[in-house]
């Protein structure tokens, strides 16, 4: 089990001190995957004051760090190609915080580029899997069908009108903030509650309206030491909590369709980071699908399992409202080339920087950013503070 | 119409052998710990309630077939090009009288939420492929 006394003792030991996109996000046939890796990498490098030869530990996910570090043209003498789905790029940050307070390297790069939409190659899926096996000659194939199969058990739990007003508040709130976003998707797409109730059905009881995007996109985090992160352009954030895990692959081996694995990874991470949830002033929570955010709600402990609904009602997560969750429009509105789990450690690290443009939260010391991926398989969730 | 693109097809692997042979026979063989009580889905080289035995802690008994459905979706968007000509179909996650639960899809109705409850009884149809294997799929009682 985790040893929260010596996690309490890394809290902090590193910094977050760029953070950024590739040039262009959405939908991008003229770069390859690779591109949206090394645009992103000298973006978050700049935003940093960092060079790409100071770098000495790569991260990714997707692809092996061997092709990533090729690429870029880097030697890195600290690699870690952890690769369970969206979430991975926010547990690079919890073991980025490790090697650096370790003393592996100083300067740890973390990327992430996919093109989603416009892939000329996309990566075959490995037919000797359980989930290949058993559950894809049934059509239980990708995100949607998975994710809509758990959100079906849940509204059987704990009420099937409450459950579609949730998502519905959702899909709308997170729009709103995407309307503030002028990178999101939807920044100049207005949604109202019968958009939402109109939209088509993808996989009931989801609608389109209830899906992640599917983009092309990148996005990279360069973190530190406290020490070199005092020479950092635009300010640094604290890393001070994290946790990490998972408790299946495939959606029919899911123990509970109700509680993802942030049961654990969030209790953990503010633990570490000695932090309560009323300390938490913004949330940006992996949002695949609109079920995905509100079962998040509860797994971290904002709210007990079955009051999700009543969490987010009356478009509490909204621009204005009290608990703003998503504010660069998540991967419902903002992008989503698969495994988005980077961007929202790069909105919390812009938010706590107060380097959000329209979309600034007025106060923001402390936020929590929590990747899911695979099919509510995997978590990691880390605590994040102003400097 | 047929699919241009085939539907993703089963590989059985060596420890799920005799579920798929069982599948072609109209059988339902599930594996059970013999310590424990215990079944598990899927097969495996042993059991997951009882890791230290191994191999010789499993035993094959073969599954009632009476089953309940635990939760499900209708497809209208295909996931993948094999099941373009299917949609809407109905995925299910379905629980067996012997506390597994297994992926399936139900049919012989109309693909519709109000034509599934959960907690409905079912029961296996099994659907040959002369080419492949079996697939187990389920429909009301």
């Amino acid at each position: 089990m985790p040893n929260i006394q010596r996690l309490q003792n890394l809290s902090g030991q590193a910094h977050i001190v760029g953070v950024g996109e590739s040039n262009k996000l959405g939908k991008v046939p003229e770069k390859s995957p690779l591109a949206h890796h090394s645009e992103a990498a000298i973006n978050a490098l700049d935003d940093a004051g960092f060079e790409l030869s100071d770098v000495d530990a790569l991260f990714t996910a997707g692809w092996s760090t061997l092709d990533v570090a090729e690429y870029l043209g880097i030697q890195p003498r600290y690699t870690d190609s952890t690769s369970v789905g969206g979430s991975s790029f926010v547990i690079h940050v919890a073991h980025a915080l490790a090697a650096i307070a370790a003393g592996y390297c100083e300067v740890a790069l973390i990327t992430h580029g996919q093109s989603g939409r416009s892939d000329r190659a996309p990566i075959p899926r490995n037919p000797g899997t359980p989930m290949a096996q058993y559950e894809a000659p049934y059509g239980i194939i990708g995100p949607p069908v998975s994710y809509a199969m758990a959100a079906r058990r849940y509204m059987h739990q704990y009420g099937e009108d409450r459950t579609r007003q949730a998502m519905a508040e959702i899909a709308v709130s997170t729009r709103k903030w995407a309307n503030l976003n002028p990178m999101a998707y939807f920044y100049d797409k207005p949604t109202t509650f019968d958009d939402y109730h109109n939209s088509k059905w993808v996989a009931w009881p989801f609608h389109l309206l209830d899906c992640c995007l599917v983009t092309d996109a990148g996005a990279a985090i360069v973190i530190t030491t406290p020490e070199r992160a005092r020479n950092a352009k635009n300010g640094s954030v604290k890393i001070l909590g994290a946790g990490e895990g998972h408790d299946h692959s495939g959606i029919s081996q899911m123990p509970d369709l109700t509680s993802a694995f942030g049961r654990h990874t969030g209790p953990q991470a503010l633990e570490m980071a000695g932090v309560t949830h009323s300390d938490i002033d913004l949330a940006m929570i992996y949002d695949s699908f609109t079920y995905t955010a509100l079962v998040s709600l509860e797994n971290l402990g904002f709210c007990a399992p079955g009051e999700g609904p009543d969490f987010v009602a009356s478009q509490r997560t909204a621009p204005g409202g009290d608990f703003p969750m998503n504010t660069n429009g998540g991967g419902l509105s903002y992008t989503h080339p698969g495994m988005y789990g980077i961007f929202t450690v790069v909105e919390a690290a812009r938010q706590l920087r107060g380097q959000a443009g329209d979309r600034q939260l007025e106060d923001c010391n402390l936020a929590v950013a929590h990747g899911t991926g695979g099919l509510l398989s995997s978590t990691g969730t880390v605590v994040l503070g102003a400097d | 119409m047929p699919n241009a693109t085939p539907k993703p097809q089963p590989v059985p692997q060596p420890e799920s052998d005799r579920y798929w042979e069982g599948l072609k026979n109209e059988e339902i063989w599930l594996q059970r710990s013999k310590a424990t009580g215990k079944f598990q889905f899927y097969p495996r080289n042993f059991s997951i309630s009882d890791p230290e035995t191994g191999e010789e802690g499993i035993e094959w008994v073969q599954a009632s077939g009476k089953a309940e459905l635990f939760t499900f979706a209708i497809v209208h968007a295909a996931p993948h090009m094999g099941f373009v000509g299917d949609v809407p179909y109905i995925t299910a996650l379905v629980q067996l009288e012997e506390d597994v639960i297994v992926p399936t899809n139900i049919v012989g109705i109309t693909p519709e939420p109000e034509s599934l409850q959960i907690g409905m009884a079912l029961k296996p149809v099994f659907k040959h492929d002369p080419d492949g294997q079996t697939l187990l799929k389920f429909t009301p009682t």
